[in-house]
């Protein structure tokens, strides 16, 4: 009998774990906030918290904040519906995909009267065309970061990422969409293009620039390029200021073929169980004080010209942050591409990375190592008969 | 005997909730298209990505094999110590698992670099710089340093139940070293051979952070493409549980034929 109280005990407890935690306080409200990781203001090094002056100023109300990698980690989780959020910051063609999906819900702008202050160029964008579901939290461009040490002509085109002189010292986007993205601005295409032909052509270009590309890597650019690894990258102008603080050896170039002017849009989906009080954050995240805070930590770019006025001098005329107009010009913003292209962009893009010149070389390598390990086992049970 | 079975009901439990129905799963989505109808074609389309698998086996196995080449002399050493010193030792190899896995791998990043330490000092004596980072070597190096402990331990823990006269009788009988290590110690450690090679060959076939960390992204692994289908741009679960499934089959057969070297009951002979 004991052991049985036991063993009841035990699978209780199995089961208790696999259970999520009871809610806490009953009249506590809670709202879920899942964000890109380090983008938002956190209190750290002398700034404001963001999230703590939220619950401050609205008594009752706990954030829960979640961070994630890519747009595709966050896409996964919601897809899967093991998790609800009350607000996303997603980027601009992942918001368009949530809304062809139909996984947004509308967003009521009497709650977000602070929408005024949202420049008029960001309103209606591609991705969101009637504006019914988005609010822009945050902009930039990609652009190159490279070494003056190491190079020492000017930074003009994306070419330079494609000159073998530079072998083994350029760092390369490990994620199709960006990667692509450069290789067609560099041919002189649209980044949303949709023609085969065109990305035929910007796989065989990527698949040529291989043998030069010291790494694939995505936020390890970061480390790498502040302690001089490589000479060349791809990156976000928002980080290159922290970078080039950081090693000024550093400088950062938008190429004049144009580039990519990527928009992090906050959204509520449609599971949030708080959608008021989601937009009620939204509201307090566009106050132009609250933003400006937040955008002199982060380092990108606002939307809301009311917040840049309040900047720093050296932040707020940044020409790293705010290019040229005619720079913009040129710039797409990624819109959703149809999941064909998608697809035949993924499965390129595994091409590019998997696939060497010694592919059969690894498969007649295994081939034999097979038949040699085979060969032992063999030989082994035979030798073992024979001594019985 | 009843009650005593009843004591593995707890890990039933949790091995239905947690192992039995994910891996249905995987089967069934290996099995399904995204409109939820049965198909073959997920693993059809696996024949195109052979290079991958055999790249991955290949490197799995240069990290076993040299895993069990430093593991080995080692994990004898140890089983050879003074009780308490072999109480100390093997906690020094197991010193380095404390430490999370991620962390170690970041840490040969910094080593490894072109402007890493290594570079650094053999820079100062007028050698290098020597480009290590990025390679296939790095990421077995990476695989190798990881899993180490896990051929070390099981070798360990069967050697140590070796009787030091059996080795003595061997020698006595005119066996020379090379004849005693053959003939007696290879094929008494045998259980502890097949679980150490397991133990690493597994988690190496199917890694994909340290080729990531280590090889530069250029040296995809079967571990990146599968991870690749579920958090990458085109969400196919579809294809990715296919690729886990294909990759669950091979190493059963490898585990298959691993057993077979370990096909006599040699434990009697063990004292």
């Amino acid at each position: 009998m004991k052991q049985r109280a036991v063993c009841l005990i035990l699978c209780l407890v199995v089961f208790l774990t696999a259970l999520p935690m009871p809610a806490a306080a009953a009249e506590e409200q809670v709202l879920y906030v899942y964000n890109w990781g380090e983008y938002i203001s956190d209190g750290s090094d002398g700034s404001i918290d963001v999230i703590a002056e939220f619950e401050a100023t609205h008594p009752g109300v706990r954030v829960d904040y979640q961070t994630y990698a890519t747009n595709e980690e966050m896409y996964a989780k919601i897809v899967s519906g093991s998790a609800e959020y009350d607000v996303l910051i997603p980027s601009d063609y992942m918001v368009g995909k949530l809304i062809e999906e139909d996984r947004l819900a509308p967003l009521n702008f009497e709650n977000i009267e602070n929408y005024r202050y949202i420049d008029e160029s960001f309103r209606g964008l591609e991705y969101d065309p009637e504006n019914k579901y988005s609010v822009p939290y945050t902009w930039g461009t990609v652009g190159i970061i490279y070494n003056k040490t190491k190079v020492t002509e000017p930074v003009e085109s994306w070419d330079i990422l494609w000159d073998a002189n530079y072998a083994g010292q350029i760092l390369m986007f490990n994620n199709p969409r960006d990667a692509f993205g450069i290789a067609l601005k560099n041919l002189g295409y649209s980044q949303n293009t949709t023609d085969p032909e065109q990305l035929a052509e910007a796989t065989e270009v990527l698949k040529e620039q291989k043998w030069i590309v010291q790494a694939y890597v995505m936020d390890e650019i970061f480390p790498k390029m502040t302690n001089g690894e490589a000479a060349l990258a791809p990156y976000y102008a928002g980080d290159a200021i922290t970078m080039i603080e950081d090693n000024p050896d550093l400088a950062f170039a938008v190429p004049k073929e144009g580039t990519n002017r990527f928009v992090d849009a906050m959204v509520i989906p449609k599971t949030s169980k708080n959608k008021e009080l989601a937009e009620e954050f939204i509201n307090f995240m566009l106050n132009p004080e609250i933003a400006a805070a937040n955008i002199s930590y982060i380092g990108y770019s606002t939307p809301m010209t009311a917040a840049r006025e309040l900047l720093d001098d050296e932040l707020k005329d940044n020409p790293i942050s705010y290019p040229d107009e005619s720079i913009l010009e040129k710039c797409d913003t990624f819109v959703n591409l149809d999941e064909e292209t998608n697809d035949y962009m993924q499965n390129a893009w595994i091409e590019v990375l998997a696939f060497g010149e010694n592919d059969v070389g690894a498969i007649v390598c295994l081939i034999v190592e097979t038949s040699a390990i085979i060969a032992l086992a063999v030989f082994l049970i035979i030798k073992k008969r024979k001594n019985r | 005997m009843k009650g005593k079975r009843s004591m593995a009901l707890p890990y039933v439990v949790w091995s239905i909730a947690f192992v039995v129905i994910p891996l249905l799963l995987v089967v069934y989505f290996a099995f399904t298209d995204k409109n939820g109808a049965f198909t073959f074609d997920n693993l059809s389309k696996i024949v195109h990505y052979l290079p991958i698998f055999a790249k991955s086996i290949n490197l799995a196995l240069i990290a076993t094999i040299i895993s069990f080449l430093i593991g080995y002399p080692l994990a004898y050493c140890i089983a050879r110590s003074r009780t308490h010193v072999q109480r100390n030792l093997i906690l020094l190899v197991m010193l380095p698992m404390w430490m999370n896995f991620l962390l170690r791998t970041y840490g040969w990043m910094t080593l490894l670099e072109n402007e890493g330490i290594i570079n650094k000092l053999l820079g100062m004596i007028g050698l290098g710089p020597f480009e290590m980072i990025n390679t296939q070597g790095a990421v077995v190096l990476g695989m190798v340093y990881n899993y180490l402990p896990f051929m070390v331990l099981p070798l360990y823990s069967i050697l140590v139940k070796i009787d030091r006269s059996v080795i003595e009788a061997a020698q006595d009988l005119g066996a020379n070293r090379f004849q005693v290590l053959c003939k007696v110690l290879f094929p008494l450690s045998m259980p502890g051979i097949v679980s150490g090679v397991t133990m690493v060959f597994v988690p190496s076939v199917s890694t994909f952070i340290i080729s990531r960390m280590l090889g530069g992204g250029g040296n995809m692994l079967i571990g990146d493409l599968i991870e690749t289908q579920f958090l990458g741009g085109s969400y196919n679960p579809y294809l990715g549980s296919a690729l886990s499934l294909v990759l669950m089959v091979v190493m059963l057969l490898i585990m298959t034929v691993m057993n077979a070297f370990d096909e006599d009951d040699m434990e009697g002979m063990l004292v």
